[in-house]
């Protein structure tokens, strides 16, 4: 099914139907993750790949155009040799590859036992997966967030904060009597139902990414999401008024600031950098707070760089 | 040993097919597409090397002792905002290509390189052949 689905994204010449067979395929692999057992993965996967880079392509061939032109027949025999001759060697190694769903295989052996057996008593969350992104590997996420926080003043160098250059006129904001709104009705109706309980659910996940799966990746994508949606649906320039883009463009910095203040904060409590225990008195209760907040300011980080690319995307498109 | 390294061989058709869409496109978007399935390719394999047969999704409760393992599951979902994130930034700069040459075709852009420098090459040879 996913070998079918590359293969339709290979052939076909149509961007437009290129990025949609991409959104499905990060739909299919969400699936897979899911199947095999890795639930904070594949709910991160349906919120990004499925939604969030489907409109980030959508607002880029906007501008660029939809198709492609097919690339002259002598051109594609090297790179399909190179990607075969590859292939093969890869299998060829893959025989050395412990086999799939082994319990003793060296992946299984090195931290991932500490990990299950100790973090209950060590960071406190029952969600594994939340305690070694947050506590025990928080050096990690934090150079993550870091890359996001990058990668967004890129785009902001490249194209601008989402605001309009001088002397070029805003479009006046879609009146909702007007007939091009009317003919949207039903996408207006569901949007109105749907965009409060999507914010409502993300704020869900942030706060019990601990005990169920979630967390602030995954938040800050879906809040993302929700005001994306409103955007669409009632134009670009309504969503800039509700968040103004040069507001907006100071939160991936509060959201890195925050994060890193926790780790300055334990620092001066006499713990190493982004060791929880010493946030607070008793060092479950620190693991706990440190953990919560630093969740918050991923989720603000990751919220505010999606929101502002799509600005700085779909203000280029208008 | 088909059913032990199925999803590694899955995993290497979907990586190979990325490249091959980098290396064979022209349109820069497209290109991304492909980099984004080599990169989605990778994370199935992660995931993959995480699973445990038995095991169940690493969030500790009552009467369970075998999960899989929540390290490759950390990694990938990082990795996958991160991910995003690059993506947006080489959109980004095909947005920007696009602005300056008005294509985002690899071969159009070549040829008007090379046509600006041959261009280039020709007026220095007329201003400097006076002196």
């Amino acid at each position: 099914m996913l070998v079918a689905t590359v293969i339709m994204i290979i052939r076909t010449q149509k961007l437009m139907s290129a990025v949609l067979m991409m959104s499905f395929f990060s739909l299919l692999c969400s699936c897979i993750f899911m199947v095999l057992d890795a639930v904070d993965v594949a709910f991160t996967e349906a919120a990004v790949g499925a939604g969030a880079s489907t409109i980030f392509f959508l607002a880029a061939i906007a501008i660029v155009g939809r198709t492609s032109k097919p690339s002259r027949p002598g051109k594609t025999l090297v790179p399909l040799i190179a990607c075969i001759g590859t292939g093969a060697l890869l299998v060829y190694a893959s025989f050395d590859m412990p086999y799939f769903g082994k319990v003793d295989a060296p992946i299984h052996q090195h931290v991932a036992p500490r990990y299950l057996q100790e973090s209950a008593g060590e960071v406190g969350p029952p969600n594994v997966v939340t305690s070694v992104l947050a506590s025990y590997r928080g050096y990690d996420t934090f150079g993550e967030v870091g890359v996001v926080f990058t990668a967004f003043i890129g785009v902001l160098l490249l194209l601008g904060a989402g605001t309009r250059k001088a002397g070029i006129e805003r479009p006046a904001p879609p009146n909702v009597n007007d007939e091009s709104m009317r003919q949207k009705i039903v996408l207006r109706e569901v949007s109105d139902l749907v965009v409060a309980p999507v914010l409502i659910f993300a704020l869900y996940v942030q706060w019990h990414g601990d005990f169920g799966p979630g967390g602030g990746f995954q938040a800050g994508v879906i809040f993302a999401s929700a005001i994306i949606l409103y955007a669409l649906i009632y134009g670009i320039v309504p969503a800039q008024q509700l968040l103004p883009p040069r507001k907006l463009a100071y939160l991936p910095g509060v959201g890195l600031l925050l994060y890193a203040g926790v780790g300055v904060y334990s620092m001066l409590m006499g713990g190493n950098f982004l060791d929880y225990d010493k946030v607070a008195s008793n060092p479950l209760d620190g693991q706990h707070y440190g953990i919560l907040i630093i969740e918050l300011g991923v989720g603000i980080t990751v919220a505010a760089v999606m929101i502002n690319i799509f600005f700085s995307l779909s203000e280029r498109s208008l | 040993m088909l059913a032990g390294l199925f999803n590694y061989w899955v995993v290497i058709i979907l990586m190979m097919a990325g490249l091959y869409v980098v290396m064979s496109s022209r349109h820069l978007v497209k290109k991304i597409v492909g980099l984004n399935i080599f990169q989605t390719a990778v994370f199935i394999l992660f995931i993959s090397m995480g699973a445990v047969d038995g095991g169940t999704a690493p969030i500790l409760v009552e009467g369970t002792t075998l999960y899989s393992n929540p390290l490759p599951h950390v990694l990938i979902l990082t990795a996958i905002v991160v991910g995003v994130a690059t993506t947006a930034l080489g959109l980004a700069i095909a947005v920007r290509i696009y602005e300056a040459y008005d294509s985002v075709d690899e071969e159009d852009i070549a040829a008007m390189d090379t046509e600006d420098r041959r261009q280039e090459n020709a007026v220095t040879t007329v201003t400097n052949t006076p002196s």
